[in-house]
C-alpha cells in the first residue's frame, strides 16, 4: 500500500515538473525544425552566408577590388580558388564580398517592406469596412505591377544606387506582408481572449499590439524568410541588367553580367558568382519551408 | 435601502442580419443591489449575453444595435459614455468572466502579464508593482504565485478559469458579469470554481450578475433570480420565490426538465417545441406556441407583467387580474 502510494507521488511529481518545464512551445518548434534535415542543411548555409557577410576578411586575403592586369584570366587553383576575371581580381574575393552586398539588400529590404506591409495589413484586417477596401484596393495596385518592371523604372528614375535599389525592391515586396497580415489578423480578431482583452478596458492599439499581432507571427516570419530568398534574386537580376549596384563593387549579378562575355573561354568568370546566387536562393527557401513547417505543423500536407 | 449598483430599464438591442432584423433583447428590466448575486437563467440564444455585452457597451456594431432603453451604473447612463469613459470602467468598474477559459487568454503573453496589464491599465504603478499584485491575485484564487511566468497552455481548464477570474478582479470592481462561468468546466471543478466566485465576491462585496442556462448553479450562488425568454424576463423573484413557487409555465417546465433525487421519475418532462425565430417573433406571449396552458388571451396584445406576491414578477396572462 505505502508502495502504491510512493508510486503516485513519484508520478504527481514528475507531470508537475513537465508541467512547470520552462517554454514547452518553443522548445517544440525547434525540435521539430531540428527534425527536418533539408531545413537544418538551409540554416548553416544561411549561416556561413551571415558570417561571411560580416567577416569577409576572414575567408580571403585578397582585396576584391584591386586589380592585377597581369594576373589576367587565371584558372581556379589553390592561389586563386575560382580564378581571376578580366582585370586580375580575385573571384572568390568578390564571391565572398558580393555576399556583404546581397544579404545587406536582402535584410534591408525585407525589415522596409515587412514593417510598412504589416502596419497597413493590420489596420486593414483589423478596422475593416472602408478602410480595409482603401488600403487593400492600393495594394492590389501595386500588386499589378509587376515587381523586375517596377524595380527597374523605380532605379532608372532615382539612378543606381544601393539605398535606391533597396527603396525599389522594399515597395514591390510590401503587397505580400499587407495579404498575409491582414487574412491572419481578421481570424484572430474574432477569438474570445481579444473580446476578453476589450473587457478589461484595453485601447485598440494595445489590441493590435499585445495581443493580435503576437498571434500573427508565424506566417509573417515565414513570409519574411521566404522573400529573402526573392529579394536577393531580385537585386541580382537588377544588377545583371545595370541597374543595380554600380561597380566596381562586388556583387554576384554585376560580375555575372560583365563575365557574360568570356563565357566561352573563360568558365569560371560567370559559374562562380551563379552558384553563389542559386546556393544564397535555394538556402534561404530551405530555411524558410523548414521554419514554415515547425511552426505551423496543420500546414503541412 | 442599499444602493443600485446596476439598473436596467426597458432595455432593447437589434442585431440587422441581412434585410432580417433579429430583436435579442426586448425590454428587460432588472436592477442589482451592491453585494447582491442575480441569476439570469434561460436557454440558448434567449439574450443573456447580449444583455452582458450591452452593459459593458461591447455590442458588436454594426450588425448590433442597441435601440431602446437605459443602463444605469451607479445613476450614470453607460449608453451617453465616450468609449473613452467606458474604457476606464471596463475591467476597473465592472468585469467579466467569459464562457471558455481555454480561448479567453492570450496564448502569447504569461499569465502574470496578463494580469499584470490590467491593473497597469487602470491603477497608477509601475510595471514591477504590477506584477508582484498579480502574483498576489493568482495566490487568492489558489495558483502558486511563482507560476505567473507561465504560458496558458501549460495551466488546466479549471485553472485558467481560475487566472480568468483573477483578471476579473485584479481591479476590484464594483460589478462582476459572469457568463457562463463554468460551462466549460466538468462538473468537479465547476463546484470550485463557484466556491471561489462566491466566497471572492463576499470578500470584496462584489455585485454579480451570473448568467448560466443552469438552474442548480443559480441555487448555489444567487439570491435573486430573473428568468430570461426570446429576450424577455418571464419571471422575476428572489430564489425562495422561484424554486419554491416557480409561476411562470416556462419556469414550470425548466423545473420539469431537471431530475429530482426525492422522487422516482421515469421520463423528465422536457417543454416541447423550440423558441421561436428571433427574426419572427409572435404577436403577444413568445411563450404560447410552447405552452401547455396557452388562451387566446396569450395570443394578441402585450403581456401583463405582474407582481404575484411581493418582489416575485411573473409575465404571464394567467395571473391578469390576481395582482398582490
Amino acid at each position: 500500500m505505502a508502495a502504491i502510494k510512493n508510486k503516485k507521488q513519484a508520478v504527481n511529481a514528475s507531470s508537475n515538473e513537465v508541467a512547470v518545464g520552462g517554454h514547452g512551445q518553443a522548445k517544440e518548434i525547434i525540435g521539430r525544425f531540428m527534425r527536418n534535415k533539408a531545413a537544418v542543411f538551409g540554416l548553416v548555409i544561411v549561416a556561413f552566408l551571415l558570417i561571411a557577410a560580416m567577416f569577409p576578411q576572414l575567408f580571403t586575403k585578397y582585396d576584391p577590388i584591386a586589380q592585377d592586369l597581369r594576373a589576367r584570366f587565371l584558372p581556379p587553383s589553390s592561389e586563386h580558388l575560382f580564378g581571376t576575371d578580366e582585370y586580375g581580381r580575385d573571384i572568390f574575393s568578390r564571391v565572398i564580398y558580393g555576399c556583404r552586398t546581397s544579404m545587406e539588400i536582402g535584410l534591408v529590404t525585407v525589415a522596409i517592406s515587412c514593417v510598412v506591409g504589416v502596419v497597413i495589413g493590420a489596420v486593414a484586417g483589423f478596422y475593416s469596412g472602408v478602410t480595409d477596401n482603401v488600403l487593400m484596393r492600393f495594394i492590389d495596385i501595386l500588386m499589378a505591377i509587376p515587381n523586375t518592371l517596377l524595380g527597374i523604372s523605380i532605379v532608372a528614375a532615382l539612378g543606381s544606387t544601393i539605398p535606391n535599389l533597396i527603396i525599389a525592391l522594399s515597395i514591390g515586396s510590401i503587397a505580400g506582408y499587407a495579404r498575409v497580415t491582414r487574412v491572419s489578423v481578421l481570424s484572430t480578431k474574432g477569438t474570445e481572449y481579444v473580446e476578453a482583452a476589450y473587457s478589461t478596458g484595453a485601447s485598440d492599439a494595445r489590441i493590435i499590439f499585445k495581443y493580435i499581432l503576437p498571434n500573427c507571427l508565424a506566417p509573417i516570419i515565414v513570409q519574411a524568410t521566404m522573400s529573402i530568398a526573392t529579394t536577393i534574386m531580385s537585386a541580382t537580376g537588377l544588377s545583371f541588367l545595370g541597374l543595380g549596384v554600380p561597380p566596381p563593387t562586388p556583387e554576384w549579378g554585376s560580375m555575372a553580367s560583365s563575365a557574360r562575355a568570356y563565357i566561352r573561354d573563360y568558365w569560371w568568370l560567370v559559374t562562380f558568382p551563379g552558384l553563389a546566387i542559386m546556393t544564397a536562393a535555394f538556402s534561404f527557401n530551405l530555411f524558410g519551408d523548414g521554419l514554415r513547417d515547425a511552426l505551423d505543423p496543420k500546414l503541412k500536407t | 435601502m442599499s444602493e443600485n449598483i446596476l439598473e436596467i430599464k426597458d432595455l432593447y438591442v437589434q442585431y440587422s442580419a441581412g434585410k432580417d432584423t433579429v430583436r435579442a433583447v426586448n425590454g428587460i428590466t432588472l436592477s442589482l443591489e451592491k453585494g447582491e448575486s442575480l441569476g439570469l437563467v434561460g436557454e440558448t440564444g434567449a439574450g443573456k449575453t447580449t444583455t452582458a455585452l450591452s452593459i459593458m457597451g461591447l455590442i458588436p456594431n454594426p450588425p448590433g444595435k442597441i435601440t431602446g432603453g437605459e443602463i444605469l451604473y451607479r445613476g450614470e447612463n453607460l449608453r451617453e459614455k465616450s468609449e473613452k469613459e467606458m474604457r476606464k470602467i471596463r475591467g476597473h468598474e465592472i468585469s467579466m468572466i467569459f464562457q471558455d477559459p481555454m480561448t479567453a487568454l492570450n496564448p502569447m503573453l504569461t499569465v502574470g502579464d496578463q494580469i499584470a496589464e490590467v491593473i497597469r491599465l487602470h491603477q497608477n504603478v509601475t510595471k514591477a508593482e504590477a506584477f508582484q499584485r498579480a502574483k498576489e491575485m493568482m495566490e487568492v484564487v489558489g495558483i502558486e504565485g511563482g507560476r505567473a511566468n507561465e504560458y496558458p497552455h501549460q495551466f488546466s481548464g479549471g485553472m485558467k478559469q481560475r487566472i480568468v477570474i483573477a483578471i476579473a478582479l485584479a481591479c476590484n470592481p464594483s460589478l462582476l458579469i459572469a457568463d457562463e462561468p463554468t460551462t466549460a468546466l466538468d462538473v468537479t471543478i465547476q463546484a470550485q470554481v463557484l466556491e471561489l466566485i462566491e466566497q471572492l465576491k463576499r470578500k470584496y462585496d462584489t455585485s454579480l450578475l451570473l448568467i448560466t442556462h443552469d438552474l442548480g448553479v443559480v441555487a448555489e450562488v444567487c439570491n435573486k433570480v430573473a428568468i430570461i425568454y426570446a429576450g424577455e424576463i418571464v419571471e422575476y423573484g428572489t430564489l425562495a420565490h422561484i424554486y419554491k413557487n416557480p409561476s411562470h409555465p416556462y419556469t414550470i417546465g425548466l423545473f420539469g426538465s431537471i431530475p429530482n433525487l426525492n422522487e422516482t421519475v421515469t421520463r423528465l418532462k422536457p417543454i416541447p417545441g423550440l423558441m421561436p425565430d428571433p427574426t419572427k417573433l409572435p404577436e403577444g406571449c413568445a411563450f404560447a406556441e410552447r405552452c401547455g396552458e396557452a388562451c387566446e388571451k396569450c395570443m394578441k396584445g402585450a403581456v401583463p407583467y405582474i407582481e404575484i406576491e411581493p418582489g416575485h414578477m411573473v409575465r404571464c396572462t394567467k395571473f391578469a387580474g390576481k395582482e398582490n
